[in-house]
C-alpha cells in the first residue's frame, strides 16, 4: 500500500528566496526532501552538492561520509538505505561511469535511493569543468543487464530544487534508483531560488511493510508490481541479493526466476511510464518545427524560437523535465502533424535516436549535436531550424 | 540405542531451507560459520540486532546461508556497504564475511580505507589462497610456488601478508585462525564482535577442489593435519613477521587488540566540538 504523503521536516528546509547555483540547490532540495544520509566523492563540477551536504547535515541531523572512490560512495548509500536512511550521491563523467555497478545493484535489489550525474564533457576525463549532455544514454542502458530508469533534467537552480524532491518521492514510489540529468552549465549557474515553507513541501515516506515477519516476503509484489520494504535490524531477517532471486529473496539460478522478477522491474517502471514522464511545452501549437531539448540547451532553444518567430519561421520546444522514460507518446503524437523535429543536444547524437525512433518517419528528425564544452550559440540554432523547416 | 540430538545446535542460525549448501566436500567454509553460529550464541547479542554484509566468491555465499539480516553485495564493495549500514543503523552489529580476493583484491581499497576510519564493523576473510568460485585462479594471497589456473608455472608475485595489512591501516583487533582452530576462532569472533572499531579476523580455510589438489596438498582432512601440524600459537606476535609461505610454519593468533576511537566517536566529538548547540547528531533509526 502506499503510504500517506506527509510534509516535510521544518528543520531540513531553508525557506524563502535565495540566491544559488544549481548544485547548492539541488543540495537543498535533498535536504527538502529529508535526505539524511550521502556519500560522496569530490569530482569537478558536481562537488559542491556534497560540500554543503557536508556543512549542512549535521546542523539538520544525517551524516555525510567521503568515501575512497565512486564505488564505494554508490554502494555505502545502498547499505545505509537499508539501515533506514534516505540516501544520495553526487558525482559526474568518470565516477558516473564508475558507479554503474551499483546503479544495477540497486535496481535489482530496489533500493530507493537518488544518484545525481553533474554531466561535464567526455568520453574519459574530458571536460571537467566545462558542460556536456553525453551521459543521457548511459542514464539509461549503463549498467549491464536489463532494467529500468527514471531520469530527471532540470534547467534551472529552481528546478534543481524542485526536481530533487521530486526524484526522492519517484525512488521512494517505485524502488528504484532515480538519477538527476545535470549538466555542468545548469549546475554552475547562479539563480534567484524560492524554496517553499516545509508544509507546502510533499514527501512520499518509504513503503515500509505492515506484516509481521511471518508474513512477509521482501521482494513480494503489491497489486502496483512494488513489493514493500523493511529495514535492517527490526526482526524480518532478510536477504537481499544481486543475483536473481525469488520472493523471499534467495537466490534463483533459472529462467523462469529471472523472467518473472526481471520482468516486472521493467514492467513496474514501464507500466506507468504516463505518470512518471514529464514534458513542458513552448509555442508547439502551430510549430512546423519542434525542436528536443532539455538542461541547459532547452534555455537557448528558447531564445531561438524567438528569432525563428521574428522572420516567419513557427518553431516550437518540447523539454523533457523527465528524460527516462522518454515521453514517447506525445513525441509520436506530434510526429503525425508537424514537418519535422530538431533535436538539440550537447552529443553526437543520444536523445536524437530516441525521438527518430518515435516519429517513427513520419516527421523528419534532423540533429544538432557538439561534443560539449560550451553551450548552442541561437544563432547556430536558427540555422539549424531553417534546414530544418526545408 | 540412545537418543541423539535431533538439532544440530547452529541450525537455528541458519537458514536449512537453502541446503545443501553450494561449497564442496573438504571446504573450510562450512566449518567457519560453524564457529560463527557459536559465536552469536556466545556473544548474546541480539541476533535481529547482527546484520551480515558479504562480497562476491565462494565465501560471499555465506550471507545466503544465516538467518539474520543478510545483504549478498557486490564484488569487493561489502566493507563500503556495511559501512552505510552501520552508521544510518548504528544500533546493528555489523559483520562482513568475505574470501581473500573479495576483500583484499578487488576490495583492498575499502579495506584500508574502513580499517583507517575505525569504522566500527567485524570483517571475516577466509583465506583459501585461491579464486574459488570462478575456477581456481591466483589471489593477492596466493604463496609464491602456488599453481593457479593463472599462474600455471608458480606464482611469482609477494602475497600480503594481510594481519600486517590490517594492523597497519589501523584495526584495531587482528586474530589469525586455520579452519582446524574451531574453538580460537569462535573465541575470536566472539571478542571481534564485541570490539568497538574496525576488528579482523583471518581465518585459513582449506579449497581442496581448486587449491590444494592443485597443489598436491591432498584433501581436507589432510589440510587439516597440515594446520594442526604448522600452525604456531604466538599471540601479540608482530604482524610484520607472520607472512604464509607455501610449506612453512603458520603464525596464528590473536595479534591486535587495541583501544582507538571509533568513526563515530570521532565524527560525533569533532562535530560536536566545533558546531556545540547547533549539531544536531546523526540521525540514525
Amino acid at each position: 500500500m502506499m503510504p500517506t504523503l506527509t510534509t516535510a521536516n521544518s528543520k531540513s528546509v531553508l525557506t524563502g528566496a535565495h540566491f544559488l547555483d544549481g548544485d547548492q540547490a539541488a543540495c537543498e532540495g535533498a535536504l527538502a526532501a529529508g535526505a539524511n544520509f550521502a556519500a560522496g566523492y569530490p569530482i569537478t563540477p558536481s562537488t559542491e552538492i556534497v560540500e554543503r551536504f557536508a556543512s549542512r547535515i549535521p546542523t539538520v541531523g544525517g551524516i555525510f561520509l567521503q568515501m575512497e572512490d565512486e564505488l564505494a560512495s554508490s554502494i555505502a548509500v545502498v547499505g545505509a538505505a537499508w539501515g533506514g536512511a534516505k540516501v544520495f550521491t553526487v558525482t559526474s563523467g568518470p565516477g558516473f561511469s564508475l558507479m554503474m555497478e551499483h546503479l544495477g545493484y540497486a535496481a535489482m535489489t530496489e533500493t530507493p535511493l537518488v544518484l545525481v550525474d553533474v554531466q561535464r564533457g567526455g568520453p574519459s576525463t574530458g571536460l571537467p569543468t566545462l558542460p556536456g549532455q553525453a551521459d543521457m544514454m548511459q542514464a539509461r542502458w549503463g549498467s549491464h543487464g536489463d532494467y529500468e530508469v527514471i531520469a530527471l533534467c532540470p534547467n534551472s537552480p529552481q528546478e534543481c530544487f524542485d526536481l530533487m524532491i521530486d526524484a526522492f518521492n519517484l525512488a521512494e514510489e517505485y524502488r528504484t534508483p532515480v538519477l538527476m540529468m545535470m549538466d555542468e552549465s545548469v549546475g554552475h549557474m547562479t539563480e534567484k531560488v524560492v524554496i517553499p515553507p516545509a508544509e507546502e513541501i510533499k514527501i512520499l515516506p518509504r513503503r515500509y511493510t505492515s506484516l509481521p515477519p511471518s508474513e512477509y516476503l521482501p521482494f513480494r509484489p503489491g497489486a502496483d508490481g512494488i513489493p514493500e520494504m523493511v529495514k535492517a535490524g527490526d526482526g524480518y531477517r532478510i536477504h537481499v541479493t544481486g543475483l536473481t532471486h525469488d520472493e523471499q529473496g534467495y537466490p534463483a539460478m533459472n529462467w523462469q526466476a529471472q523472467r518473472k522478477l526481471v520482468g516486472r522491474l521493467v514492467k513496474k517502471i514501464r507500466d506507468n511510464a504516463d505518470r512518471i514522464t514529464r514534458w513542458e511545452e513552448h509555442q508547439v501549437d502551430d510549430a512546423e518545427v519542434v525542436m528536443v531539448a532539455y538542461g541547459i540547451t532547452s534555455r537557448v532553444a528558447k531564445r531561438a524560437i524567438q528569432l525563428a518567430r521574428a522572420e516567419g519561421l513557427r518553431a516550437g520546444l518540447l523539454r523533457p523535465v523527465v528524460v527516462w522514460p522518454f515521453p514517447e507518446k506525445r513525441v509520436r503524437e506530434l510526429a503525425g502533424r508537424v514537418h519535422s523535429f530538431l533535436v538539440v543536444e550537447m552529443n553526437y547524437g543520444q536523445m536524437f535516436y530516441e525521438v527518430e525512433r518515435c516519429a517513427g518517419g513520419r516527421a523528419r528528425t534532423e540533429l544538432l549535436g557538439h561534443g560539449g564544452g560550451m553551450v548552442h550559440e541561437p544563432e547556430e540554432i536558427l540555422q539549424a531550424l531553417r534546414e530544418a523547416a526545408k | 540405542m540412545s537418543t541423539l540430538p535431533m538439532v544440530n545446535p547452529v541450525e537455528p542460525f541458519l537458514r536449512t531451507d537453502r541446503m545443501p549448501h553450494i561449497w564442496c566436500p573438504g571446504c573450510g567454509i562450512g566449518t567457519t560459520v560453524n564457529c560463527f553460529a557459536r559465536a552469536l550464541v556466545e556473544s548474546k547479542l541480539p541476533l535481529d540486532k547482527v546484520a551480515l554484509v558479504s562480497g562476491i566468491g565462494c565465501t560471499g555465499r555465506v550471507a545466503g546461508y544465516v538467518r539474520l539480516d543478510s545483504f549478498h553485495t557486490t564484488h569487493g564493495r561489502a566493507i563500503p556497504f556495511a559501512t552505510g549500514l552501520k552508521l544510518s543503523n548504528p544500533n546493528l552489529n555489523v559483520v562482513v564475511y568475505s574470501g581473500d580476493g573479495d576483500l583484499i583484491a578487488i576490495g583492498g581499497n575499502h579495506f584500508i580505507h574502513a580499517a583507517r576510519r575505525n569504522v566500527d564493523i567485524t570483517v571475516i576473510c577466509v583465506n583459501n589462497f585461491i579464486y574459488g568460485m570462478t575456477g581456481g585462479q591466483t589471489a593477492p594471497t596466493t604463496p609464491i610456488g602456488a599453481t593457479a589456473t593463472t599462474s600455471p608455472y608458480g606464482c611469482f608475485e609477494r602475497p600480503f601478508n594481510l594481519p600486517f595489512l590490517a594492523e597497519s591501516s589501523g584495526a584495531v583487533y587482528v586474530a589469525r585462525w586455520t579452519a582446524f582452530h574451531v574453538r580460537h576462532i569462535a573465541h575470536s569472533m566472539v571478542e571481534a564482535i564485541h570490539k568497538k572499531g574496525f576488528s579482523f579476523i583471518e581465518i585459513l580455510a582449506p579449497c581442496p577442489t581448486l587449491y590444494q589438489r592443485r597443489n598436491k596438498m591432498g584433501d581436507g582432512l589432510e589440510t587439516m593435519h597440515f594446520y594442526k601440524q604448522h600452525s604456531v600459537i604466538k599471540n601479540g606476535a608482530r604482524t610484520r613477521e607472520v607472512d604464509i609461505n607455501l610449506q612453512g610454519e603458520i603464525v596464528v593468533g590473536k595479534f591486535v587488540d587495541i583501544e582507538r576511537p571509533t568513526l563515530q566517536q570521532t565524527m560525533d566529538q569533532q562535530l560536536r566540538q566545533t558546531l556545540r548547540e547547533q549539531y544536531a547528531g546523526p540521525g540514525g533509526v
